[in-house]
Parts: C-alpha cells; structure tokens; sequence
C-alpha cells in the first residue's frame, strides 16, 4: 500500500509541475518575447492574450511546491535549500511579473519601466527554473535528513545549460500562442519568430540530451542499456516526427498547431526527464519511497486530489473557453 | 561580510518580513472580495446603478491588491522549505495536508474565476459574473479557514503522534484541522478582514463626502462602512475576548506575556494599561495599573490568582517588550474602531451622517488602522508562541534550515529592495484611484470603448473624459 500511495503521489506531482510548465510556459515565454515587440499596441495584445488565465496558470506551481512538502516532506526540505539561490531569484522574478499584468496599465510614464519588470521578471523566473532543473539533475549532497552540499552548488556549465535551454523553449511555447491568439502583423512577426525558436529549442533539447546521461552512470544506463534502449530510443524518434509536423504546421499557417505541438514536445522531454530521474525525488540521495509522507497524510490529501482536480480543471478549461479565440487589437475581446 | 551574524535571527526576519508585507494584502482582498460579491448583488436585486459603478470601481483596486497578495503569498509557499527546512521535515506531514487543500479548495477557485470576474462580464452575462465574484469571494474565505488551521495548530497542537524519524503525523484529521485554539482564530481573523476593508471604504467614502457631500458613491460607500463597523467592531471585541480565554487555557505564558505579568499574583492580578517590560530584570517599569482588573477580564473575578512567568521555564519565555506592545497597539485600535462605528450611528440618528465632518475626519484617519491592528495582532500571537514553532515541541532554533548566514542575507535584502519598489507602487496606483470618486458608468478594469481595449483603463483617462 504504501508503495503504491508514494507512485501515485509521484504521478500527481508530476502532473501538477507539467501542468505548470504547460500553462506558465507560455505567458512567461511572453515575458520573455516582450522586449521583440516595440510597438505600445502589440504589446497590450499580448498582455491582454493572458491577462484572464494567468493567475490560475500560476497556481499550479503552488500546487507542485505544496504537493512536495505535503507528499514527500523530506525531499522538500532538502531540495529547497539545495536549490536556494535559484527559488529566491524565481520568486522575486515571478513578484515582478505578476505585479506588471496590473501595473503597467495604471501609468503612462511608468509603463516602460513595468514593461521591463514584466520581461526581466519573466526571463529570471525562466532561467531559474532550468537552473534548478539542471542542478537536481545533476544530483544533490544529503546527509542524514538534510542538505549537505556548498551554496553554489547549483552552479555548473550544466545547470547553465538546462536555464539556457528552458529560456528557448518557454519563448518558443509563447511565440506559437501569439500564432493562435492573434492576427495581422503580430501573427506574421510571431510566425517568423517561432521558425527561428524551434531551431534554438531543438539544438538545446539536443545539447541537453547529449550532456545528461554524461552526469552519472545512472543515467546513461537507463537510457542505452539493452533492452531499455528498445524503449527510450522512441523517446529521440518521437521527438523527431513532431518537429517535422510543426514544421509543416509553422509553412501551412495553421495557427492552431505550432502551439499544441510545441506541448507534445514539451510533454516528450518531460518524459526523458522523468525516465531519467524515476524513482528518485532527490536524484541518487532519496527515492520516492524513502521521503514519502505517513500513508494516512497521503490518503488523506488523496481524497481532495481526486474529487477537486477534475472540478478544477473544468472550470478553468472554462475561463479559456470564455476568453477563446483570437483577441482583436480593436475591441477588446469580441 | 554576514559570517557574524546569526542564520537563525536572519531568516527569522526574512520570514517576519515577508509575512507581515503578505498579511496585509490577503487581510484587505478578503474582506474586499465580500464586499464585491454584496454591490454585486445588491446591483442585480435592486438594478440601481451606484452599485453596479461601486462594484467596477473597487474592483480595480481588488485587482491590485489580489495581484500583490497573489506574488507574496508564492513567496510564503516556499519560503517553509527555503528557510525552515527542518520545521518542513518534521511538520510535512500533518501541515502539507492543510496546505495542499488550501490550494485545491480556495487558490485555483480564486485564480480560476478571477479572470472571468475581471473581464468577463461582458462576455458571460450578469448572472455567470455574480458566480465568478462569488467564487472569488469565497475562495479568500477557504483560505482562510486552512491556513488558520494550519497556523493554529502550531499553537494548539492536537490530533498528532510523532514517528520514529522525528515527524508529526496525524492521528485524528478532525481534531488536527478543528484544533483547541482554531474556531477563535479563525473568526477573528475574518473579522479582522471585514473591519480592516470597512475601515478602507469607509475612509474614502468620507475623503469623498469632505470634498463633495453630495458624491452618491461616497454616500453609498461610507454609509455600508459605518453600519458594518458599528455591528462587527463590539463582535471582533467579544470574540478577541473568547480568542484571549482560550490562549489563557492553552497558551498562558503568550498571555503571561501580553499582561506583562512576570510575576504571579495569588489574590488578583492588575491590569498593566502602560509600561516599560524589561526582559533581563523580568519587571514591567514605570507601570501604570488598575488593580485586579486583569483577573476580572480573564478569571471574570476580582480575587482570582494569575500565575506569571516565574511559573514558567526562563528558557520558554516569549519576549515579553514585544507582545506586551504589540496587544496594546491592536486592542487600542479595535476600541477606536467600536467608537467610530457607534459614532457612525449617532450621527445617522441624528440625520447627519453625510455632513458631519468631524465624523469625516475620524473616519478618514482610521481609514489604515486596520492594517496595523491585523500586523499588531499577528505579532502578538506569533511572537507570544517563541521560543517555539510548534508549541511546546519544536523549538524555532530546532527549525531552521542548515543556513549559511551570507545567502539569508542577501536573500533577506534582496526581498526588501524588491518588496519596497513593489508594494510602494502598487499602493500608489491603489490611492491614485481611491482619490477619484466613483462616478456615473465606471468602468471596470477591462472599458468597453474600443479605444482602450488594451484593459484596464489609465486613471487619467477617466478624469479627463468625465470631467475635464
């Protein structure tokens, strides 16, 4: 029992952190982009593409954090101080951001500078989820029932690379939302930009997935090992066959595909991520199992999980299907 | 260059920090969220349109202050694994749980229908909105019925056992989430809430009716305000009592504290009204008291003996200077707020409530003291459970993350720059538009004219149009 309860509580998790990325990708991706769009106009199209949702896209990271300290309460409290520097610089990165969806409006003269908050926020916010990704990748020094390991740490050539590598992929995921949200110029620029993301996208999941089975044996085994390799090689090739249709999607201007595409790639790296990492939650220190919370805490919260995931989701598949369809520069949603 | 300095005190501060500068956001947009979902109906049911331009006008300054506690509060989620590491470990288990239902029940039931409430009554009709308003409204509200759980049982611990790796797991969900000291809590808390928007609409009412007494906005505004401070300020008096009685039952060093009563007092304890505690030589000097008055607020008799801190270990007192001024500060503004709420009564009594500008004046300077009675409140009560987090079983030095002094520094002026710059500006855009009146068609924060379809629309633009 307590086996299973610490499997399903690992699936959840993931599931929240992924629905994370899928939702908060973007709108940071926008953040991100910001800086490309010069014209006052375009930039109150994009703010107004998320400016319903992207609250609720944000709670999902509470979710992923709250799920962590409540499931495996012991691989919070190592993580979060093994990733200290890079949580503080996303939290005051995210501050930034979140307040400039509502700043920005308020002041002519201060827009500028909100408009800066809004892509600076955004662009630590990005680097410092790779950077963490990057560094519990690489492994983290426990002793006894905490963090072990120096303050930087979570600094390598690595870790820089997975920030690197987030950055491209969020822009990505924020260039082909515009695709579908927006018409005119801005699409167009948004097309062009998408063509040159996914190339910077697929160089970094490449450079990514050629430097992490190099971290630990662990790793490459699970990747190359006969049989496993049967496994995982679908993994590279599936990510091959999506690139091919969204470059058909990006010529077609099928504005609707480049962005659920982009999320199978997303969905796809998360994947390698999660066969690389199982079943470790601190990799190579703490297993799932071992950090586990008592099997009545899990129980407990299971209980909540199922009957209020699914409300949850359905009434924010409704808020995007109040705000739906393309946003008119002119009036507002229509 | 922070070597010296103690990891412990630090991220003590950094936690003081940012939970008294996210305190009062969800201490405003709790009662505001109310307060939305009351114009909004009082809109639908009676059609009269000063509601419905009341709803739209405090409704962007929700949309302000909901963004602010919505970043501080992120803050607040990590910060237990960030800087209390052990005090996760070790609470994960029957904390976690509470939490994670605070986000499942309220955060994605706020974030889900704010957006809709923001912008979308255009898009979903009138009767669709007033459910999104009400869902906000009564997200804050779950909130704050899980995180008060969580926080009291840090106080009245109960319904836990503790297992072999140190941990506390529960035993009986029921009595952990309704613990010994929560139902006090939570109901003071709420009004708390309640009070501390009363106080802010009341506040701009009157700023409004002082330049214009004949505003029908500020009429409208400052007239709720009065009625519901004149009925919740003397509940919040009664039920701060109750919420007192049970600290006494279970906490009596916090009120030990509060009292500044080092010493025990076998035939009657006095009411300390002023004085200057001093910890190292454990006396309250230059005290001004009235005798056997504090055994008759917590004993309800005169002659009732009140043990002090010399009952209790030197090394599980609170420090007494801070509780002691810090309850001080907030039963004060809560007596003040009674006044201006019985003030607001005679006044309407005698037919004058919209033109009395003393009353105005009163109303206006109390227009913050909600804020700092909620901040004095939660410094009483956290401050009062030192040295511990978990009261009695987990000391704060026991808590703390394995910390190097320099990163909780810089992090700790990291957080101060950021919240400063921040929260500064967000409360200037907020009294940039409390100093207009709400006016005839307000719009929300998202206008219907095409010329600013880009949102939420720029103070200035509203003052130049309707009254240029």
């Amino acid at each position: 029992m307590d086996y299973d309860l610490a499997t399903i509580w690992a699936f959840i998790i993931a599931f929240a952190v992924f629905v994370y990325v899928v939702m908060d990708g973007f709108d940071l991706g926008l953040g991100i982009l910001f800086p490309l769009f010069r014209q006052k106009r375009d930039r109150d199209v994009i703010m107004n593409s998320v400016a319903p949702v992207w609250d609720g896209n944000e709670t999902w990271l509470v979710l992923g954090g709250g799920g962590l300290f409540a499931a495996f309460p012991l691989a919070y409290a190592v993580l979060m101080p093994a990733l200290y520097t890079p949580i503080i610089a996303m939290l005051l990165g995210l501050v930034f951001r979140g307040v400039a969806f509502e700043f920005r409006w308020r002041s002519q003269r201060e827009r500028n500078r909100w408009d800066m908050a809004f892509f600076g926020g955004s662009l630590i916010a990005t680097m410092a989820q790779g950077v963490a990704l990057g560094a519990l990748l690489q492994g983290i020094a426990v002793e006894g029932r905490g963090y072990a390991g120096g303050w930087w740490d979570w600094l390598t050539p690595f870790s820089v690379l997975t920030g690197l590598a987030l950055v491209t992929g969020y822009a990505m995921l924020g260039a082909t939302w515009l695709v579908m949200k927006t018409t005119g110029e801005l699409r167009d620029e948004a097309y062009r930009l998408s063509r040159w993301l996914l190339l910077a996208m697929l160089v970094a999941i490449i450079a990514v997935s050629a430097a992490t089975p190099f971290l630990s044996y662990d790793y490459s085994e699970r990747w190359f090992a006969w049989p496993n390799v049967l496994a995982t090689a679908q993994v590279p090739l599936a990510v091959a066959i999506v690139t091919a249709l969204l470059l058909r999607a990006l010529a077609q201007r099928r504005d609707y595909q480049p962005f659920l595409l982009t999320l199978c790639l997303f969905a796809l790296s998360y994947a390698g991520l999660g066969i690389s990492i199982w079943p470790y939650v601190v990799p190579r220190s703490i297993t799932i199992w071992q950090a586990a919370a008592p099997e009545n805490s899990q129980l407990f919260m299971l209980v909540g999980v199922a009957i209020l995931v699914p409300i949850i989701l359905a009434y924010t598949a409704w808020a995007y299907w109040v705000f739906r369809g393309k946003v008119d520069p002119d009036s507002g949603y229509h | 260059m922070f070597e010296t300095l103690d990891p412990v005190v630090l991220a003590r501060l950094q936690f003081a920090f940012t939970v008294s500068f996210h305190i009062i956001f969800p201490a405003f947009s709790i009662g505001l969220a109310s307060y939305l979902a009351v114009l909004e109906a009082l809109w639908l049911w009676t059609g009269r349109e000063v509601f419905i331009n009341l709803f739209n006008y405090w409704m962007k300054i929700f949309a302000i202050a909901f963004g602010m506690g919505v970043v501080s509060g992120i803050v607040m989620s990590y910060q237990f694994g960030t800087n209390w590491s052990v005090f996760s470990d070790k609470t994960g288990p029957v904390l976690g749980p509470l939490m994670a239902y605070e986000v499942l029940t309220a955060f994605f039931l706020e974030a889900g229908f704010l957006g809709v409430m923001l912008f979308g009554l255009k898009r979903v009709g009138p009767k669709l909105h007033f459910v999104a308003t009400l869902m906000v409204a009564i997200g804050t509200l779950m909130s704050a019925f899980w995180i008060l759980s969580a926080n009291s049982w840090m106080h009245t611990p109960a319904g836990y056992a503790v297992n072999a790796d140190g941990q506390f797991i529960a035993t009986d969900w029921w009595k952990l989430i309704f613990n010994p000291s929560f139902p006090y809590r939570l109901a003071h808390m709420v009004l708390a809430a309640y009070l501390t928007t009363s106080l802010v609409v009341g506040a701009v009412g009157a700023y409004h009716l002082l330049k214009n007494p004949r505003q029908p906005g500020a009429r409208m505004m400052f007239s709720m305000a009065m009625w519901l401070l004149m009925i919740v300020a003397p509940i919040q008096i009664f039920a701060g009592d109750l919420h007192g009685l049970n600290t006494l039952e279970h906490q009596p060093a916090k009120v030990m504290a509060m009292e500044g009563h080092y010493q025990s007092h076998p035939d009657g304890a006095p009411f300390i009204l002023f004085g200057l505690p001093d910890q190292d030589a454990a006396v309250v000097r230059y005290a001004l008291e009235i005798p056997k008055l504090s055994s008759l607020i917590l004993k309800h008799s005169l002659d009732a003996p009140l043990a002090g801190l010399d009952t209790v270990p030197r090394e599980d007192w609170p420090p007494v200077p801070i509780t002691f001024w810090s309850f001080r500060i907030m039963v004060g503004l809560g007596l003040l707020m009674a006044a201006l709420g019985f003030l607001g009564l005679w006044v309407r009594w005698r037919g004058r409530l919209y033109d009395s500008r003393p009353t105005h004046r009163f109303a206006l300077a109390m227009g913050p003291a909600g804020f700092v009675a909620v901040l004095a409140g939660w410094v009483t009560t956290e401050t009062g459970r030192q040295p511990f987090t978990v009261f009695g079983l987990l000391r704060t030095v026991d808590s703390v993350s394995p910390l190097a002094a320099p990163a909780v520094a810089w992090s700790l002026i990291a957080f101060v720059i950021v919240y400063f710059a921040v929260f500064i500006a967000g409360t200037v855009y907020i009294l940039r538009l409390m100093a207009h009146p709400p006016h005839h068609g307000e719009e929300g924060p998202r206008g219907e004219t095409p010329s600013r379809a880009a949102g939420i629309t720029p103070a200035p633009a509203i003052s130049t149009r309707r009254f240029g």
